[in-house]
């Protein structure tokens, strides 16, 4: 795909100017025509790119272009570092609970996204710090939800606490938080079922989940495909459940994933860690400025302008 | 329906705020197909079709160039008339697709649509991969009221086909539907083990009638093209299953595909429920994209 572009569109634009010592308005324009498509081809929303330009020229306009820089990696580097900002400057873990307090983590996405996995990715990490992660199968409503947690749960050497699915979701909740309790499990994870965000009864169930049991971090699953729908995803999660990081999925695809921009922009919420494959370890930390690169399409020439 | 008021709500409002056909008009109409995931190409070319008709066509009403604009993208979404031929054949429909977009779920909600209109259908469990597939598929099978043929979890996804052609064979099957484990197309292993697929299905029944379903989720941006591109390089895709679209997601980059590939849709998922799988109506998908369903 278009991996090198922007870069180049971007030497382009500014071959016909001559160096110049400061960046005016209409180069800036015309460089920003090329910075707004290549990030609506890594599916940033369209609001999220309108802010995010107007922004970037605000602050690139008049400045002095460094040494060793021409015209294009000069705004490169400027929008590198305004996309930086937006998406956090360092890495974030998940909080627990101090000591042995047991810290409930409740999964939550749309259908398909990556939970019930993810959920077994986390448990493995946990257990590898030698902590007793329980995994809990809130899931009543797909076909073998319950059976694929159990495999999964098998494979990590991690316990899986189900009561099968005639009961409700919020019933097992609590008593899988007994059963922690009794069993010395310090770290409870809750997989549920995959729901649209415009589901009442189904948010509903989130909300009553967190009202029954004291859940710690609510962690929101997303498919790093998401197109522009990504916003109305995760203001409606955030705002109808409460959201205290977010988990994405299938980076190890080959999509620009800027709905990873679109959402930290509208929650304001960590990106805590990527899923890179199917297998249980394929669970990775999140690097912001490696997300900024891969969103603007770009690897080598932000190294060249780190240099400079 | 559903689909309709998700698809619909944000492109009617545009065509009434409007008195004239100007650059702020046309602006916003780039916004909301960029919204709907079509893409920035597609958009544009679109676009620049229907300022050339405005122009020729002296058009100055901004209902009248609606008319336009639905009229062109219902012509570029029409299914020809095999599009469905598979049904009356005896035919092997391998159902493929990334990870999680709905395959399973679509396998179990075609097996009932068909056995509903009277065929013999059979599946095959050609996930072996995830965990619980198997079991998923067999839940489906039950609520279709439909045999399936499978293997343990692990054995060799072609073995199973080879297994459930030749039970297909033996009873009389009309439609085998395989369903297969998600896998992403950057990944040139899995998508060989579908060549493998194909190739035992060729060999092992090459009267039957081939049918190749990508699966592509709605809330897709405009990775969904990659994909269809790349799985198109590995197998022969006769159609598209566009699910999700209960959600907010618009699915535009259906267009993209066609536009591109000249992939058709041939059904839309809207649920999670064992009748929530339509034939794909051009007619209703674009209007929904322009209308508000209870104009
Ligand atoms: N390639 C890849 N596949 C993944 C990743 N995470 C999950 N998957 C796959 O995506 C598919 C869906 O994952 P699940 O864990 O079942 O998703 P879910 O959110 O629990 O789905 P529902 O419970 O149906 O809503 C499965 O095929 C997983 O193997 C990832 O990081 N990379
Ligand atoms: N809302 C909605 N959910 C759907 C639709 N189709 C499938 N799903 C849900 O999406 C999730 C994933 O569906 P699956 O059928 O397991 O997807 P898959 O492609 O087989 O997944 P893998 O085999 O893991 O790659 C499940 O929770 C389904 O219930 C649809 O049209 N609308
Ligand atoms: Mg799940
Ligand atoms: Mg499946």
């Amino acid at each position: 795909m278009a991996f090198e572009s922007l870069s180049e569109k971007l030497q382009n634009v500014f071959k016909n100017l001559r160096s110049k010592g400061r960046l005016t308005e209409s180069d800036v324009k015309a460089a920003m025509k090329e910075v707004k498509r290549a990030l609506l081809e890594a599916d940033v929303n369209f609001k999220v790119v309108k802010t995010f330009i107007k922004a970037v020229q605000d602050r690139a306009v008049g400045q002095d272009v460094l040494n060793g820089l021409n015209p294009g990696q000069m705004v490169i580097k400027i929008v590198k570092e305004e996309m930086e900002a937006l998406m956090g400057s360092t890495t974030t873990e998940i909080q627990l609970k101090p000591g042995n307090e047991i810290t409930v983590i409740l999964m939550a996405g749309l259908q398909g996204a990556g939970k019930t996995t993810t959920t077994a990715k986390i448990a493995g990490k946990y257990k590898q710090k030698g902590k007793r992660p329980l995994l809990v199968a809130c899931d009543v409503y797909r076909p073998a939800a319950i059976k694929q947690l159990q495999v999964n749960g098998e494979k990590q050497g991690v316990p899986v606490f189900s009561m099968g699915d005639k009961m409700n979701p919020v019933d097992i909740a609590k008593a899988s938080i007994e059963h922690a309790a009794k069993n010395g499990n310090n770290i409870v994870i809750l997989d549920t079922a995959g729901r649209l965000h415009i589901d009442e009864d189904m948010m509903t169930e989130l909300i009553a989940i967190k009202q029954a049991v004291d859940v710690h971090q609510t962690i929101l699953v997303v498919d790093a495909m998401t197109g522009q729908d990504a916003v109305n995803v995760a203001k409606d999660f955030n705002e109808k459940v409460g959201v205290d990081g977010v988990i994405i999925t299938k980076m190890d695809g080959d999509t620009r994933g800027g709905a990873a921009l679109s959402i930290r922009s509208v929650t304001g919420k960590p990106i805590l860690y990527i899923g890179m494959g199917e297998k249980l370890d394929d669970l990775q930390q999140f690097y912001p400025d490696r997300m900024t690169s891969r969103i603007l399409g770009m690897g080598d020439v932000l190294t060249l302008i780190e240099k400079a | 329906t559903k689909t309709r008021d998700n698809i619909a709500s944000g492109f009617d409002s545009i065509f009434k705020g409007f008195s004239s056909i100007d650059d702020d008009f046309y602006e916003e109409l780039e916004e909301i197909m960029i919204m709907s995931d079509m893409g920035i190409d597609t958009t544009m070319s679109i676009i620049e079709n229907l300022k050339k008709k405005v122009k020729e066509e002296k058009i100055k009403e901004p209902e009248e160039c609606r008319q336009v604009l639905i009229d062109s993208i219902k012509e570029q979404m029409k299914l020809g008339e095999e599009a469905y031929d598979f049904k009356d054949k005896k035919s092997v429909v391998l159902v493929i697709g990334v990870n999680g977009v709905g395959k399973t779920t679509s396998v179990g909600k075609m097996a009932s649509l068909l056995k509903g209109e009277g065929k013999k259908v059979m599946m095959a469990a050609a996930d072996t991969f995830r965990a619980g597939a198997i079991e998923q598929l067999k839940e489906w099978a039950g609520r279709a009221g439909v045999d399936i043929i499978s293997q343990a979890e692990g054995a060799d996804p072609a073995a199973v086909v080879y297994d459930a052609v030749s039970a297909a064979k033996a009873r009389n099957v009309d439609v085998l539907l395989c369903d297969t484990a998600g896998r992403l197309h950057n990944k040139k292993n899995l998508m060989d083990e579908l060549k493998k697929i194909n190739r035992i299905v060729e060999r092992e029944y090459p009267e039957a009638y081939k049918e190749t379903l990508i699966v592509l989720d709605g809330t897709t941006g405009q990775n969904a093209l990659a994909q269809a591109k790349q799985f198109k390089e590995a197998t022969d895709i006769s159609g598209i299953i566009l699910t999700k679209l209960d959600g907010t997601a618009k699915g535009g980059i259906a267009i993209a595909i066609q536009a591109e590939l000249g992939i058709p849709v041939k059904y839309i998922g809207i649920g999670e429920q064992v009748d929530d799988l339509q034939p794909f109506d051009p007619d209703m998908f674009v209007n929904a994209l322009f209308d508000r369903g209870d104009e």
